[in-house]
């Protein structure tokens, strides 16, 4: 026999090329296995109190309830520019902490959310807006997919106009020879339908 | 074979070349709204270690005002091809740009402005005193609110900024030498022409 581990004979205690069941192996995977549960509970607890010391930082959401859902709806629009596939209201990078903060101090400065992209856009370029708006630059993003679209419909209805208009294609000796069988083997039509019993 | 059957291989073709057009992209070069407009104006504080400057003048207040050098803005530059680099002590690949700056600054290409970015002065000093000074010129922004305004997002970044202060070219990510061999220099020979 090779040395195929079967999991359920390594998790029995056999040690594997050894081929031996004995009782030390056993108690070392018994050893082995506690310990890797200890790190498992010990990893997990540090997760919850990493998680519980996080949700100290939202801290500032109580302050202003309002601002703090202006400034959200307003980070989400944004795009981080850091992790680039997260928004400004989601990512935990250090660039967007300073930008959720500067756009806060804009906020209390009174600025309108237009203000407030205009601002962004003037540092960030449109890259920053999720919703990019139409313009020379961008319209090939806006209209592409349609653009797309019309030209695979287009080439849709010419196939299917030329399908109609093709003439049937001759047919072959050998199509002509089966159909003169198939003919001769079925009953002639009749004009009148054949009696019932 | 009819050309027709070729045809789906050849959307198949274009479709690939795309894709690999796409994939030597890099996402993190993003066009700067501020290429062709005026550097943002700022003051930032000259790059000292306030350790030192503490233990000069701790008692007096007014000699250490004195002391300490009056702030940077980019105002005093004007009639100049200026370069800003934007680096940090934790930046990992400001690291690898470094002996390229080095070089630029031997060369005495144009000033080069360090814009040392929401660092500790201390850790910032101790590496350009270690591996090299490159900067004519070295500032801080400790809480990152010039780099805001020059829209940092990804140190290291690079700008030229022409005589009449104007940004002309911003690079995001460590330099390398084709950087500066092909976009870099012919554009401060350039400009400094003009």
């Amino acid at each position: 026999m090779n040395c195929a581990l079967s999991p359920v004979a390594l998790y029995l205690g056999w040690s594997p090329c050894k081929g031996e069941w004995g009782i030390r192996s056993l108690m070392r995977s018994v050893m082995q296995r506690l310990v890797l549960m200890a790190l498992c509970l010990a990893a997990v607890a540090v997760c919850l109190q990493a998680t519980s010391s996080w949700a100290k930082e939202a801290e500032p959401l109580a302050q202003d309830p309002v601002m703090e859902a202006r400034l959200t709806s307003l980070a989400e629009q944004l795009r981080c520019l850091v992790c680039q596939n997260e928004s400004l209201a989601g990512s935990r990078s250090d660039l967007a902490l300073d930008l959720r903060r500067e756009i806060r101090t804009l906020m209390r400065q009174g600025q309108t959310d237009e203000q407030i992209l205009a601002f962004m856009v003037g540092r960030y370029g449109d890259f920053v807006l999720y919703n990019p708006p139409v313009k020379s630059t961008t319209w090939l993003l806006w209209a592409g997919p349609f653009v797309l679209m019309l030209i695979g419909v287009g080439v849709l209805l010419l196939v299917l106009k030329r399908r109609r208009l093709l003439p049937e294609p001759p047919q072959t000796p050998e199509q002509q020879a089966r159909l003169q069988v198939l003919l001769k083997n079925s009953t002639p039509p009749t004009s009148t339908p054949p009696p019932s019993k | 074979m009819k050309a027709k059957y070729l045809l789906p291989l050849a959307v198949f073709l274009v479709l690939v070349g795309f894709l690999a057009a796409g994939l030597k992209l890099n996402p993190r070069e993003v066009p700067s709204p501020l290429i062709g407009r005026a550097a943002p104006a700022f003051t930032a504080p000259y790059l000292i270690d306030p350790a030192v400057l503490d233990l000069a003048v701790k008692p007096n207040a007014e000699a250490r005002k004195e002391l300490a050098p009056k702030e940077f803005t980019p105002q005093e530059l004007l009639g100049k091809v200026w370069v800003m680099n934007v680096w940090a002590s934790w930046c990992a690949p400001c690291r690898e740009e470094h002996p390229l700056l080095l070089a630029l600054q031997r060369q005495q290409v144009a000033p080069m402005v360090g814009l040392n970015y929401k660092d500790q002065a201390s850790q910032a000093l101790s590496l350009l005193q270690r591996y090299g000074n490159p900067y004519s010129v070295s500032i801080t922004d400790t809480d990152g609110r010039i780099g805001m305004d020059y829209g940092v997002y990804g140190v290291p970044e690079t700008y030229v900024v022409d005589k009449q202060g104007v940004i002309r070219l911003k690079h995001t990510g460590a330099l390398t030498a084709d950087d500066v061999q092909r976009k870099l220099l012919p554009l401060i020979a350039e400009l400094n022409k003009s």
